[in-house]
């Protein structure tokens, strides 16, 4: 089983080979052409967040592997650079691991382009300690943030500093590598913004590091993507998170499959999308992509790190599909505590 | 006759182009870390990179005092020689003073098949069995430490402290023991007053060289010391060393040609550096402190 970060590693590798291949294919293409055979070979083009990119490239390469006409390109410019480009009208769908913003549902529609949002699984992230802590149980956000903003660097080192009632020892951190949508998604939810963190801990892609530092000592603490906890649940114990808002559930809440999905695991669990052009919709190779993206691509979304989708989910998403319901299931209601399936039967 | 000079004179050319091709690389290794060094250093002072004590390139608040990770290397290494050099020494005074020939015959190489373990062997060999172990001796140790990876890197460079301390050992002249023995020495006596101080210039090559394979060494720490780089000499928690540094970077998705990115040849420069100075030392002290008995 990969770690989702594991899978970003080799991404670009793979993106690399894709577009090596891709050149060559135009090559030939044009050589066809000059030569008067063939069509052109079909393009799908997809960009966005990089959260998302592993479950669509994993996605991608399946379906070139059934469809060999397809050539199915997936960019990682982050959820903002993807709309940008989605709502110019270059891409044909656009990764995205928040939902839409108001401006960029202002820039889709001044253009003209319609679209259909579809959730695909959830990305949550757990905090974790050692087995034998017995203190901490439960954190708030503002706990977390006083522990992994910047300003905490070589200034919050024990356990104490962050509740007086802690142990006075020295706490070992572990979490996501700079390079990862984890840590990027982490920093962004607990210090207000993507990229804010404290440098003093030992920052690891390869999410096995950090199962073995925090399974390995009494006094560490970590972080990863959710699903990487469920494969190794007994060497580590989970850090239910408060976020002092009690109209998504009250109190301190731990993640599982059903927190994450149901929205009160907040705010280390959020939905992750991919909207697709309505337009583009009416070309077969579209249709059949998503048509595999949405029957097959659960068991890679957990695969590669993310919470899958309710059963229930996946048929209000797929009837999402089936009836292009465009716009935004978020729109005007972006913080209102619901639950992705009420958004859905909205 | 004149076919054989031609095939002579391809040989020896054949032969030059492939000394002269390791040189090559050497000089072109040296060449990519020089340049890029010089790019890191034009935008940062290297006053701070040498002597600042934080080190957080890839970080919101960047910092690039490299010296955490040069106390993390240091720790590590002196653990290992902490290790490797009374064992060491212990098993080359036994081998070449008292073992009879059968046991040397067959210590020896045995001790040396610890050099060819290959080292990530080693690092889960210390990350998996030694910190667990430890841990029931050593309040405190985290997962991660400079102690278990230390003493593991001392294990794998002992027979190199052992095998060229035992070969300096032994090519003292037999006529200083047997002048020893006249004087009424012990065994122990000879073996400790007259051929380890005869030995002393090979002894300490053999321990220099010890030191700059262990500063060197990747696999090891970087899978059982941790990635936190910090200053400190405690063993039980959580460092960097350069080399673990390196690989860390080289492993993410940094990209090529930006700051964070140079920061890498930066630190393999001081590496190098660091390594060549202690070579050097050894085959100085080879020659510095070597007795000519006739």
């Amino acid at each position: 089983m990969h770690s989702p970060t594991e899978t970003r590693g080799h991404a670009s590798l793979r993106l690399l080979l894709i577009v090596t291949l891709s050149a060559a294919a135009v090559a030939c293409g044009r050589g066809n052409e000059a030569s008067g055979a063939t069509a052109p070979a079909q393009v799908i083009t997809i960009d966005g967040s990089s959260t998302v990119f592993p479950v669509i490239e994993a996605v991608a390469e399946e379906f070139q592997r059934e469809h060999r006409g397809t050539r199915v390109t997936v960019g990682s410019s982050g959820t903002g650079g993807g709309f940008q480009k989605f709502c110019r009208g270059e891409t044909d769908i656009s990764n995205a691991s928040r939902p839409i913003k108001a401006t960029e549902i202002e820039a889709c529609t001044k253009q003209g382009i319609e679209y259909v949002e579809l959730p695909i699984g959830y990305d949550g992230i757990a905090i974790v300690v050692h087995p034998s802590n017995t203190w901490a149980s439960a954190m708030t956000v503002a706990d977390l943030k006083k522990l992994w903003e910047p300003s905490a660097q070589g200034r919050i080192t024990r356990w104490s500093q962050i509740r007086p009632d802690w142990p006075d020892r020295e706490i070992h951190l572990f979490g996501a590598g700079v390079d990862s949508g984890t840590f990027e998604y982490f920093t962004e939810a607990i210090a207000g913004k993507a990229g804010q963190s404290r440098g003093d801990y030992t920052s690891s892609e390869d999410d096995n590091v950090i199962v073995q530092g925090v399974s390995g000592g009494p006094d560490a603490l970590g972080y990863f993507g959710y699903a990487y906890y469920e494969q190794n649940r007994d060497k580590l114990k989970l850090v239910a998170v408060d976020d002092g808002d009690d109209t998504n559930g009250a109190g301190a809440i731990r993640p599982s499959p059903e927190t994450v999905a149901n929205g009160t695991y907040r705010p280390l669990s959020r939905p992750v999308f991919v909207y697709a052009r309505v337009s583009s919709m009416d070309r077969p190779e579209i249709r059949a992509f998503l048509d595999f993206l949405l029957d097959r691509g659960q068991p890679l979304v957990r695969e590669v790190g993310y919470v899958a989708l309710t059963p229930r989910e996946q048929e209000l998403v797929r009837r999402r599909y089936s009836e292009r319901k465009t716009g935004s299931m978020f729109a005007g209601t972006d913080h209102a505590p619901m639950t992705l399936e009420q958004r859905l039967t909205r | 006759m004149r076919s054989r000079r031609i095939f002579e004179a391809v040989i020896e050319r054949a032969l030059f182009l492939c000394a002269a091709g390791s040189i090559l690389v050497t000089a072109g290794i040296v060449l990519v870390l020089l340049w890029e060094t010089a790019a890191f250093l034009g935008e940062v002072p290297i006053r701070e990179f040498l002597f600042g004590t934080v080190w957080t390139p890839l970080f919101y608040d960047k910092q690039f005092g490299v010296l955490p990770l040069v106390a993390g290397t240091l720790l590590a290494s002196a653990i290992a020689m902490a290790v490797a050099l009374p064992a060491g020494l212990l098993i080359a005074i036994y081998l070449s003073e008292y073992a009879p020939a059968p046991i040397r015959r067959t210590v020896r190489p045995v001790l040396e098949v610890l050099a060819g373990v290959p080292t990530v062997v080693y690092g889960y060999f210390a990350l998996q069995f030694v910190t667990p172990l430890l841990q029931q001796i050593v309040p405190g140790l985290a997962g991660f430490n400079a102690l278990s990876p230390g003493i593991v890197m001392g294990i794998m460079i002992l027979p190199l402290v052992s095998s060229l301390s035992e070969d300096a050992m032994r090519s003292v002249p037999t006529g200083l023991r047997e002048g020893a023995y006249a004087l009424g020495a012990t065994r122990m006596q000879t073996a400790l007053r007259v051929v380890v101080p005869a030995a002393f210039s090979g002894i300490s090559a053999a321990t220099v060289l010890a030191m700059s394979r262990a500063v060197g060494e990747t696999m090891i720490v970087a899978i059982a010391a941790g990635q936190q780089p910090r200053l400190t000499l405690d063993p039980r928690v959580p460092i960097e060393t350069m080399t673990a540094y390196i690989v860390q970077v080289s492993l993410g998705d940094t990209p090529a040609g930006t700051l964070e990115y140079r920061t890498i040849f930066a630190v393999g420069m001081l590496l190098f550096l660091s390594t060549f100075a202690l070579n050097l030392m050894s085959n100085w002290l080879r020659g510095r402190f070597r007795q000519e008995y006739a």
